[in-house]
């Protein structure tokens, strides 16, 4: 009978050893809890003059990451181009190579850093609950979502528009050719609302049938549930080539909607907000300046004092990030600038030779502009 | 009916057979229609089955992503440490089996012969040794713990401990350069199934007990209490309690704390478990006799005392039989916490056929899961009235 | 134990007091709960306002913005949340409703079966409960989704049965009636055979118990219903109905109505499940009936299926019905799993409203207080049904 006590005894330590296992995950490193807590009190600090000399970003999630000895991001694994896994089961794409942007910015380790895979229907509740650091996975910039939903945007990296996938064999060519027909959609995005918006439009009636996971909703298609799909024309491309028999199927040339994608982080953090917006802009600046992985090192000779600057050779400006200076060498050196990201996933070579469109510098036409590093 | 059926099929003898054929198959008239219908019906599905299997499914999906269902993404230079915790397994059942199932050859001579067919297999070498280690731990233990029922309590606490131990094997320990750290992010397929299942039922043990108590308490406030969680938790589905603790809980928390998404279905799960877990024991606190309470008020026992050492031994004792139940109603309610995104064994299932060079491959992938699913619980349910008979328990 | 002398005066001091210590433990056991709660009230709050998320479920009335693939009521995106949440609701009650229904004749057929004298019949519905039983509903219902359903003929070279019924992997389409200007008037028919019918079935069933002789309550209503709806047709204004057939226009079937491939899965892995459970019940509740019922029913002449009928059923619906009205709540919840295959019920609605608005908190408590308020009725009807099963009993 006694031994029954201490049965019951050794599960209730069973459960506080459980629950204390959370914890630990939850904080690896040593009493960050009392210090996070403490820091809750107060909002976080406005960079004042004073502060710029000790720009150690306290209270920021800056701070945290770099206690931790890594970034966790929020990724999509079920999006070629963007966010997948390879055949090793590593991850790779164009969001995951910003992940990696970002976590050379910080360690100078392209590889400090945990994926964490979200649908979309998660992925804002695990920003809003602290689960990842940052959010890039092909995620809509959008007025609610900045202002209601608690995120904060503010950096585009992939300039995209709501398209529509059909097979070649249907003829349809244009949207009101779709009158009756069943459209899949992945849920929890806004292509589920640009759909309905864009149908009522055009008084095109429609059948949504809607799916949790964009796998379940391309296996629908392809099975022929749906005359249709839809989603952002880069997923379209991306899936097309993931389909039996891409040929079959055709984009149609409409675009349903602007889908502006970049990372989001929680709102109200500015400081950890300005060191994702400029390691982006470091890889676009980069670009403009010619500056790649390869050719870095060259650089770091050169007598232009823009170019010293963004490469931390002169100024603080890494410092005044709470990065180091050289934040913009490390991120260029690791990953490389916008153009290679872009080319290493998207462009030549890769299946799915995505032309650069508006997602080229601003010099070629394109919508790609960073701000001045100065 | 059953009864007679069994005792006439036992006769071997030609004529025999064919008298139980005319009494079990066709007598009276209608059921010879039935039976002739039925076997029709049956070989045309089992000829399109076979057909099927054998020539049409591509089970390369299945061989190719063996791995995967196996233990998911799980590191490959840590899968020793698996290996150690099957081999912890592995010979704490053979003791357990020797302490508890006395002179009894057949375990490890089944053992054997598997390990035989193992050694003939062509798998490959890194998984063929570790199995033979694991079955042979099992042998050894076995055979030298035959009959020694002393090692019985010593076991039970052996089991306990082992709970942690593989924990900790499996997740490893931060900083440790052998032990190095799995984030549970990698963490997939059985493994994670089995440990998900495993963690609910042990986790929910206690507060289980408690709410048992608490609903048969004499306390208004804490009966209530009770009340309202057991019925609240059994009124709605699981997938809604897996998702409000996969977006609630991290609220619960000071900002900062993050809590694991693993650490939240388990957490879920247990919730929603030591509710239903209540219900068991309640079950088995009302069982006890009357006699028993007033026995141990007698005795000048108070509430704990009374309960601590002679309501609670009785009563699990008769509902354990309804906890192995409940074990096999969770393990296959893993399942659902695909919902929060864990790559257990049907998460990694869900992965595979979207896999573009198995694309359509739905029935291969979705027939060899349920099957190992199938082989797990049809296992459990048959053990546990193994035990059951063992144990006597309803007789009585 | 001690020597204490003990009379009815002597108090023992109030710490050892057992009512004033059950009232203080009561009270500190309020006071742990009541401080958990708040803090972690306090937390979410925090937590909630951190995050630029505020209350209430004023959201409701606002436009929902998304459309939903079935409803049994009118909805566009123009419509609201709360609107939203109200077909969510109703396609629960849905397939749970008829669910239940045919799992429950699913079920029963198979307890019945599972105990028949034919070994091959016997042995094959075993084979199906054992197989059932022991996977996970979850993974039945993608097998049925993805294996089964989603693979039947593409829409353009359905098959067509007589009536004509088309099966293709966009679902079943049948004909359907169309409601003309009668069709009021026939509906008032329809129902009041329903009642009619029943008072019917009633009464020949006194005569049955009275006399002795059959009464054929069954048969006798269903004519009665007929009867009624037949009446109906022929008297209501112009024809109340008329019937179209499902065709295919452009790129999908118009016209009839339609069953969805999501409808049906989860429909079907609803029903398989629930009825090998509900058939293991069935089994041991005519298992429970003594023995020596079935002898004296012999005795008396009565074949298989009068047995059955008068004897065993009635008797067995005792044992039977308490764990059957936890299958039904196990089958309502269940159809949560629609999530899944893509079946718009409450869950997945409440899902997609969350996902839009973020109120998190506000749509969990709207969701657990509907599968609450389901279960809670169910079990109220299911007691009732118990008592007046109860009651029959002389």
């Amino acid at each position: 009978m006694k031994r029954f006590t201490i049965s019951l005894f050794t599960l209730f330590v069973a459960l506080l050893l459980i629950t204390a296992c959370a914890q630990n995950q939850a904080t690896p490193t040593t009493a960050p809890t009392e210090q996070t807590g403490a820091v809750t009190e107060q909002p976080a600090p406005t960079p004042v003059p004073a502060q710029q000399e000790q720009p150690a970003a306290e209270g920021s999630l800056l701070e945290v990451v770099k206690q931790r000895g890594k970034l966790i991001c929020g990724a999509n694994a079920n999006l070629p181009g963007f966010g997948y896994l390879d055949q090793e089961g590593n991850y790779a794409g164009f969001d995951i190579d910003f992940c990696r942007a970002l976590a050379a910015a910080i360690f100078d380790d392209p590889d400090a850093v945990e994926f964490r895979p979200l649908t979309a229907k998660e992925r804002f509740t695990a920003v809003q609950t602290g689960e990842v650091d940052v959010l890039i996975r092909n995620t809509t910039w959008t007025l609610t979502r900045d202002a209601s939903v608690g995120m904060d945007f503010g950096v585009v990296t992939f300039y995209d528009g709501q398209g529509i996938m059909v097979r070649k064999a249907d003829n349809i060519t244009k949207l009101e050719d779709l009158q009756g027909a069943a459209i899949c959609v992945t849920t929890g995005t806004t292509t589920e609302l640009n759909l309905a918006d864009q149908m009522r439009a055009r008084g095109i009636e429609y059948t949504p049938v809607v799916f949790e996971t964009a796998d379940n909703t391309f296996g629908a298609y392809e099975e022929g549930r749906c005359d249709a799909v839809t989603t952002d024309k880069s997923g379209l491309v991306s899936r097309k080539s993931l389909l039996k028999d891409p040929e079959a199927h055709v984009i149609l040339d409409a675009t349903l909607s602007k889908e502006p994608l970049g990372p989001a982080v929680l709102q109200g953090d500015p400081i950890w907000h300005d060191v994702v917006m400029w390691t982006v802009f470091a890889t676009i600046q980069a670009e403009e300046f010619g500056i790649t992985s390869e050719n870095v090192d060259d650089f770091l000779n050169s007598e232009d004092p823009g170019i010293r600057r963004f490469l931390g050779l002169e100024g603080e400006l890494g410092e005044s990030l709470g990065l180091t200076n050289d934040f913009a060498y490390r991120v260029i050196k690791n990953v490389g600038n916008y153009g290679e990201i872009y080319d290493r996933n998207l462009g030549p070579g890769t299946p799915f030779e995505l032309p650069r469109g508006l997602n080229d510098l601003w010099t070629r036409g394109g919508l790609l502009y960073s701000p001045p590093f100065r | 009916m059953t009864a007679q059926a069994n005792l006439s099929s036992d006769k071997k003898s030609p004529p025999a057979i064919l008298e139980w054929m005319k009494e079990n198959l066709f007598t009276p008239w209608y059921n010879a229609v039935i039976t002739v219908a039925l076997a029709a019906l049956i070989f045309v599905v089992l000829r399109a089955l076979f057909r099927w299997a054998l020539y049409e499914a591509k089970w390369e999906v299945v061989l190719v992503n063996l791995r995967l269902f196996a233990v998911g993404p799980y590191p490959e230079e840590a899968f020793w440490r698996i290996w150690v915790a099957l081999g912890l397994v592995g010979a704490l059942a053979g003791l357990s089996w020797g302490a508890w199932g006395g002179r009894n050859w057949a375990p490890s001579v089944v053992a054997g012969v598997l390990g035989a067919i193992v050694l003939v297999l062509p798998a490959s070498p890194n998984v063929k040794w570790p199995l033979i280690g694991v079955l042979a731990a099992f042998i050894l233990t076995h055979v030298a713990s035959m009959g020694r029922s002393r090692l019985q309590r010593p076991l039970v606490w052996g089991w306990v401990l082992s709970f942690f131990v593989i924990l900790v094997l499996l997740k490893g320990l931060g900083g440790s350069q052998v032990l190095a750290d799995v984030p549970t992010s990698k963490w997939g397929g059985l493994l994670l199934t089995v440990l998900l299942a495993l963690i609910a039922i042990v986790a929910s043990f206690p507060l289980g007990v408690l709410l048992a108590l608490g609903r048969r308490s004499e306390l208004p406030v804490v009966k209530l209490f009770s009340i309202l969680y057991i019925e609240t938790v059994r009124g709605v589905p699981l997938v809604t309690v897996l998702w409000a603790s996969a977006i609630i809980l991290p609220l619960f928390f000071p900002k900062g704390v993050r809590v694991d998404n693993l650490i939240r279905a388990m957490v879920g799960m247990t919730l929603f478990s030591a509710a239903y877990l209540a219900e068991n024991v309640r079950g088995g606190l009302q069982g006890v006799p009357r006699g028993q309470y007033e026995a141990a008020y007698a005795l000048g026992l108070n509430y704990y005392q009374a309960m601590r050492h002679i309501i609670l031994p009785q009563a699990l004792r008769a509902v354990i039989p309804a906890i192995v139940g409940q074990f096999i109603g969770l393990f296959k309610d893993t399942t659902l916490v695909a919902i929060v995104g864990l790559l257990e064994l049907l998460g990694i299932a869900l992965s595979v056929i979207a896999q573009p060079e198995f694309i359509g491959l739905q029935r291969e992938v979705f027939i060899f899961i349920a099957a190992i699913y199938w082989v797990f619980t049809y296992a459990m349910s048959y053990s546990s009235r193994r035990l059951e008979a063992r144990l006597g328990v309803g007789t009585r | 134990m001690a020597t204490l002398p003990v009379t009815e005066h002597t108090r023992p001091p109030f710490w050892r007091d057992e009512r004033v210590l059950t009232v203080i433990a009561q009270i500190i056991f309020l006071v742990v709960v009541v401080l958990v709660f708040t803090y972690l009230y306090n937390n979410v709050q925090e937590g909630l306002r951190a995050r630029g998320l505020t209350g209430g479920y004023g959201f409701l009335q606002q436009r929902a913005g998304f459309d939903i693939g079935e409803s049994l009521i009118p909805y566009t995106s123009d419509d609201s949340y709360g609107r939203a949440f109200v077909v969510g609701i109703l396609n629960t009650l849905k397939v749970s409703l008829v669910g239940i229904l045919f799992a429950t004749l699913l079920g029963l057929l198979s307890g019945i079966a599972r105990l028949s004298p034919n070994w091959l019949l016997r042995t094959l519905v075993s084979a199906y409960i054992e197989i059932i039983r022991n996977t996970p509903l979850l993974v039945q219902l993608f097998f049925w989704y993805m294996a089964v359903m989603l693979k039947f003929p593409r829409v353009r070279q359905a098959v067509q049965l007589p009536g004509p019924v088309y099966l293709s992997n966009r679902g079943i389409a049948i004909p359907w009636l169309q409601p003309q200007a009668g069709f009021p008037v026939w509906v008032g028919f329809v129902v009041a055979g329903v009642v009619v019918g029943l008072v019917v079935a009633k009464w020949r069933a006194r005569y049955e118990e009275r006399t002795g002789q059959s009464g054929y309550p069954i048969v006798a209503a269903l004519g009665t219903w007929v009867v009624f709806v037949l009446v109906g047709w022929l008297i209501a204004p112009g024809t109340p109905a008329s019937v179209t057939r499902p065709e295919l226009v452009g790129l999908n079937f118009q016209g009839g109505t339609r069953m969805t491939p999501e409808f049906a899965a989860l429909f079907t892995g609803l029903v398989v499940y629930t009825g090998a459970f509900i058939a293991e019940i069935v089994r041991g509740g005519i298992l429970a009936v003594s023995k020596g019922q079935r002898e004296a029913a012999k005795a008396l002449g009565l074949n298989d299926v009068q047995m059955m009928r008068y004897i065993i059923l009635p008797q067995a619906l005792r044992i039977i019905i308490p764990p059957l009205t936890s299958q039904y709540l196990n089958l309502t919840k269940n159809s949560s799993l629609a999530v899944f295959i893509g079946y718009p019920d409450l869950f997945f609605v409440a899902g997609t409203v969350l996902n839009q608005t973020g109120k998190s908190l506000e749509v969990i408590s709207l969701v657990m207080a509907s599968y609450l308020t389901f279960s809670l009725f169910t079990s109220l009807f299911m007691n009732w049904y118990n008592q007046k099963v109860k009651l029959v009993e002389r």
